[in-house]
């Protein structure tokens, strides 16, 4: 073999995988070739190790107008001829190294994975992983995502309107930062990425093409951290302007109809652009570098065809069409150039002037191995989920605190406290849509213009318990992610995915992610929903340690009706509230599986998480049901924290309208205080799936209990809003203003 | 009437107005683009807010320098009503439209939130339509919105009755809790001398719909939108043959 090891670990292939590409060519392959193969084979490019595995996820449903896979993003049908197109992806690892432009990049990059179905993007979300913010560095990133997120996504004028932040000694030195953005466009008007006839004209806009980013996909997304300071020039670099631009320009060249088709530029860049737009048109192209506009001399031919410079798109046109294409780009000041035409024979050619610098199959490029491997538990999980009661001390008021003190830690947690501090620094309103804002509702809320509807879109994750439970865990945070929707009165349609885990070469994280794509399979055939589109991030360790396993689902969801939303907080005084899901709080060990409480007060990640799906459904189709015929007044569902922690957010956000009166009381009637088991941290703090809390006129408690008993969902009424203080009776009594100070002081540390 | 919408590079609220005055009030609105200089057939200009151009340099600093500013800065001086909002108060701060400059927020972080702004006068053709004693909710968006004037010049728009928006509490007491970014004076908005040029931070174009949260900026587009059919009607009174 007459290629050293080192190189081949420079562009992550095996050696048994280059030896696949010389059976394939029949002939050693030269640097560029060598070099587009390693870009396309690479796990972030290729899924090598979890494309057999997403399989198992159902794709399709009545409303889904692309699977996921076969286009840029998945598209579902809202009705009104429109489409919604959206989509996650992580840039975990360019923000380990450089969290400001790495995070910044990763907004910019799912953007551009949205306009390329021919959609104006309209929401940004994320989803955040951090160590523990007691750690310096760790702050450092967190305030580095934060800052890059809110530096990209206000420049380009699109809301970033909600998300998700968790922190745990798992994510120290290995951030994740999964980026979702979603899109609407007539469906009509989706683009498709797929150059399917010889002869259209390759358009490269955009962007110059600079050394940045050369060997992201290949490099920083299939290695570990160990010589992360090494790779700083290979993360990119991001200019929101350009993109905001670059938005415009392609969504008024679209406009034109003469645009055969479109496809950005993400990991591997310009090969990967396209060899995938070719490979979906079954077809080959040839194109030339000297065409490519630059913005650095004296770069090889390796260089332009693997950098990863951002804000760069790939257009397809007739040749008779390139001149009315490329007067938009012109209007706009965005640079176009015709870098090469698609072919008939299947071939990627790259040439530099007259040499050739690269001949090879398209089908051989674009068709990466696939690895079926075998997993099996580590040894220590077992142990991990053996958990009693009697393990777990019952508080009291000389060490741990009693009720009312938990409650105001378990608010001050990092993972549950109020978020505001990060996303009042993002625009969430531009282009005045938003209708539930990102911390008054469980789902964010966009009304769609020129119709009475709106989409409802949540992301979110539970790495604890799926380190606990990889198939009950992703079962739960599919549940979550639907109920969060459900919650703002949305009927969930679809979902994607970013699958964060470990190197999947070591069984235990092989294992992991198998009984974690399966509990998420088995979660969408029973809610119903297909997984439209998605994002894999593996090798997701440092210093041999693996992140815990973390499936993040983002939602989609539709109200028919625009106006009839619901917020988390309790409005105003004088409501009932309902508990939907349990008859009463139980308390077992099980409730208390890869809790916040147990983490926080106990120190321990223990117990093994359950779920009910088919009662999840039922909650959730009650809960859409009470705020469809406008009883429910506000719903929240019980996640991080439990019962008491959601009841006590319902109770700080109170009124969110806009000049609200803001926080709202709550008294537990003494029959619910009563019936609360002895152990009431098991039974506050737990955190039993499937269960949401509503606040009604107390005239439609009656209706509220008999739609709950007819639709066979166990619930009970727990008590009355009003007042300044959260009460329990005895057990707990804590100002409501108290528990607001915690809530949304919690974070304020990881800014000092 | 007719409203032409300002669209740079990089600017963003251009949608965002023209649904406000159009698909909300009803209006006529076009857009125009940056390198146009023919405001010809405009009633009044709304320069909106986002990124122009990148904001590279200084927020504002180099869309001054479109051909469309020198046009804009004839149909001010000639009496035209032109509103800034956000990037647009910064670019008319940048073109000597209006005294004075938006600093970066005094934390030093973007803010995007609520606020409630007090109209210190109705008697203006962008206020005729607000009740002083009752505070407007129009949110804010922006890294660097602070606005700064040397004391001469504070003293003097406050002299001239043009400080129009100040930040204050829902109930309209002016407090430093309700400034979103340190601006001297809990200033929000000012007027040029001649009173025809305002420029915001806070965006009136959000909140013109309820289903949004408030929709208090109708009051002030309302308000332009009066000033102009009063001033059409004087016109036709004034010369019958039109």
């Amino acid at each position: 073999m007459p290629v050293s090891k080192e190189i081949l670990d420079e562009i992550a292939l095996s050696p048994a995988e280059y030896q696949m590409i010389v059976d394939r060519l029949d002939r050693e392959p030269n640097p560029v070739e060598l070099g587009m193969f390693g870009a396309l084979w690479s796990e972030h490019c290729g899924y090598k190790h979890s494309r057999p595995l997403l399989g198992m996820l159902p794709s399709t449903s009545a409303r889904t107008l692309s699977q996921a896979g076969a286009e840029n993003a998945g598209a579902i049908d809202i009705g009104d001829g429109l489409a919604v197109v959206f989509k996650v992806e992580s840039h975990n690892h360019p923000s380990a190294v450089e969290p400001l432009q790495g995070a910044a990049t990763g907004v910019g990059g799912i953007v551009r994975d949205i306009l390329a179905m021919g959609a104006r993007p309209i929401a940004l979300l994320n989803s955040l992983r951090f160590g523990p913010p007691e750690q310096p560095a760790n702050r450092r990133l967190l305030r580095g995502v934060v800052d890059g997120i809110g530096w990209y996504g206000n420049c380009i004028g699109v809301p970033d309107v909600a998300g998700e932040i968790y922190f745990d000694e798992s994510y120290s030195q290995n951030p994740l930062v999964n980026a979702m953005c979603v899109g609407i466009a007539p469906v009509k008007d989706l683009a498709s990425a797929a150059a399917n006839t010889p002869g259209d004209v390759l358009l490269l806009v955009g962007a110059g093409t600079g050394r940045d980013g050369i060997h992201g996909a290949s490099g920083l997304a299939s290695r570990t951290f160990e010589e992360e300071q090494e790779l700083r020039p290979t993360v990119q670099v991001g200019n929101p302007f350009l993109e905001k631009v670059l938005i415009e320009a392609c969504l008024e060249a679209l406009g034109t109809g003469k645009v055969r088709a479109l496809q950005d530029l993400g990991a591997a860049g310009l090969t990967s652009a396209a060899v995938e737009s070719v490979a979906r048109g079954e077809r080959g192209f040839a194109l030339d570098i000297n065409q490519v506009h630059r913005r650095e001399e004296g770069m090889t031919g390796y260089e332009v065809m693997l950098s990863e410079s951002q804000e760069r798109m790939l257009l397809v046109a007739a040749p008779e069409h390139v001149q009315d294409v490329s007067a938009v780009f012109e209007k706009w000041d965005v640079p176009c150039r015709a870098v090469g035409v698609v072919t008939e024979e299947r071939v990627a050619r790259v040439t530099e002037g007259s040499d050739s610098l690269a001949a090879a199959p398209v089908p051989h490029l674009a068709d990466a191995p696939r690895y079926r491997l075998t997993g099996s538990p580590s040894p220590d999980d077992a142990a991990r989920q053996h958990l009693q009661l009697s393990d777990v001390p019952l508080p009291t008021d000389a060490e741990l605190g009693d009720a009312g003190e938990v409650l105001l830690r378990l608010l001050a947690s990092p993972n549950v406290a109020s978020k505001r501090h990060v996303y009042r620094q993002y625009d969430h309103q531009v282009q005045t849509n938003t209708v539930v804002p990102p911390g008054a509702g469980d789902a964010a809320v966009l009304r769609v213009k020129g119709t009475g509807k709106a989409i409802a879109v949540a992301i979110d994750g539970n790495g604890r318990q799926c380190f606990l439970d990889p198939y009950q865990g992703a079962q739960r945070v599919v549940a979550e992610v639907t109920r969060n929707l459900s919650c703002v009165g949305a009927e969930p349609l679809a979902l994607t995915d970013c699958l964060n885990f470990g190197n999947p070469e070591r069984p235990d994280i092989y294992y992991q992610l198998e009984g974690c794509i399966s509990g998420m399979a088995d979660a969408c055939r029973e809610l119903g929903l297909p997984v439209v589109s998605g994002n894999v991030s593996l090798y997701n360790e440092s210093q041999g340690a693996a992140i815990f396993p973390t499936p993040i689902v983002g939602g989609l969801g539709l109200l028919e009706d625009a106006r009839k939303h619901c917020g988390a907080g309790f409005p105003a005084g004088g409501l009932a509230v309902v508990l939907l899901g349990a008859g009463e709080l139980s308390a077992g060990s099980h409730d208390l599986a890869g809790s916040e409480y147990l983490s926080v007060v106990h120190g321990l990640i223990r117990g093994r998480p359950q779920i009910d799906l088919s009662l999840e459904r039922r909650v959730q189709e009650l809960c859409r049901r009470l705020i469809a015929d406008g009883i429910a007044r506000s719903a929240h569902d019980c996640s991080d924290g439990g019962f008491a922690v959601a009841l006590a957010e319902s109770c700080v956000l109170g009124d969110t309208r806009v000049g609200g009166s803001g926080p709202v009381g709550f008294t537990a009637s003494a029959e619910f205080t009563a019936s609360i088991p002895g152990r009431w941290d098991a039974a506050l703090f737990g955190e039993a799936a499937s269960r949401i809390l509503v606040s009604v006129d107390p005239a439609n408690l009656a209706a509220t209990l008999s739609a709950a008993e007819e639709t066979g969902v166990p619930a009970c009424p727990v008590g009355e809003t009003g007042g300044e203080r959260l009460s329990f009776g005895p057990l707990l009594d804590v100002a409501v203003a108290d528990l607001a100070d915690s809530w949304y002081g919690g974070l304020s540390d990881a800014w000092k | 009437m007719r409203f032409g919408i300002l669209v740079f590079p990089g600017t963003w609220s251009d949608t965002d107005c023209h649904h406000a005055v159009s698909g909300v009030l009803g209006q006529r609105a076009d857009y125009i683009w940056h390198k146009d200089s023919d405001l010809a057939g405009y009633d009044a200009i709304i320069v909106p807010g986002g990124f122009s151009y990148g904001d590279y340099l200084r927020a504002g600093a180099i869309a001054k320098f479109s051909p469309v500013m020198s046009a804009v800065r004839e149909f001010a001086q000639s009496g035209g009503p032109v509103i800034g909002i956000c990037n647009g108060f910064q670019i008319l701060c940048e073109a000597g439209l209006l005294p004075g400059a938006l600093r970066r927020n005094g934390h030093l972080e973007y803010r995007c939130q609520w606020t409630h702004l007090r109209a210190e006068r109705a008697d203006t053709i962008f206020t005729s339509r607000c009740d002083q004693r009752r505070p407007l909710a129009i949110p804010v968006s922006h890294g660097e919105g602070s606005y700064f004037a040397d004391p001469a010049t504070i003293a003097e728009l406050e002299a001239g009755g043009r400080v129009l928006f100040r930040y204050c509490e829902p109930d309209g007491r002016v407090t430093d809790a309700a400034n979103p970014n340190g601006s001297v004076a809990n200033i929000a908005g000012i007027l040029n001398e001649s009173g025809n040029v305002l420029g915001m931070m806070p965006h009136p174009e959000r909140s013109c719909e309820l289903l949004l949260g408030s929709d208090d900026g109708n009051l002030i587009f309302g308000s332009m939108v009066d000033a102009v059919a009063a001033a059409t009607a004087g016109d036709l009174q004034a010369d019958p043959a039109r």
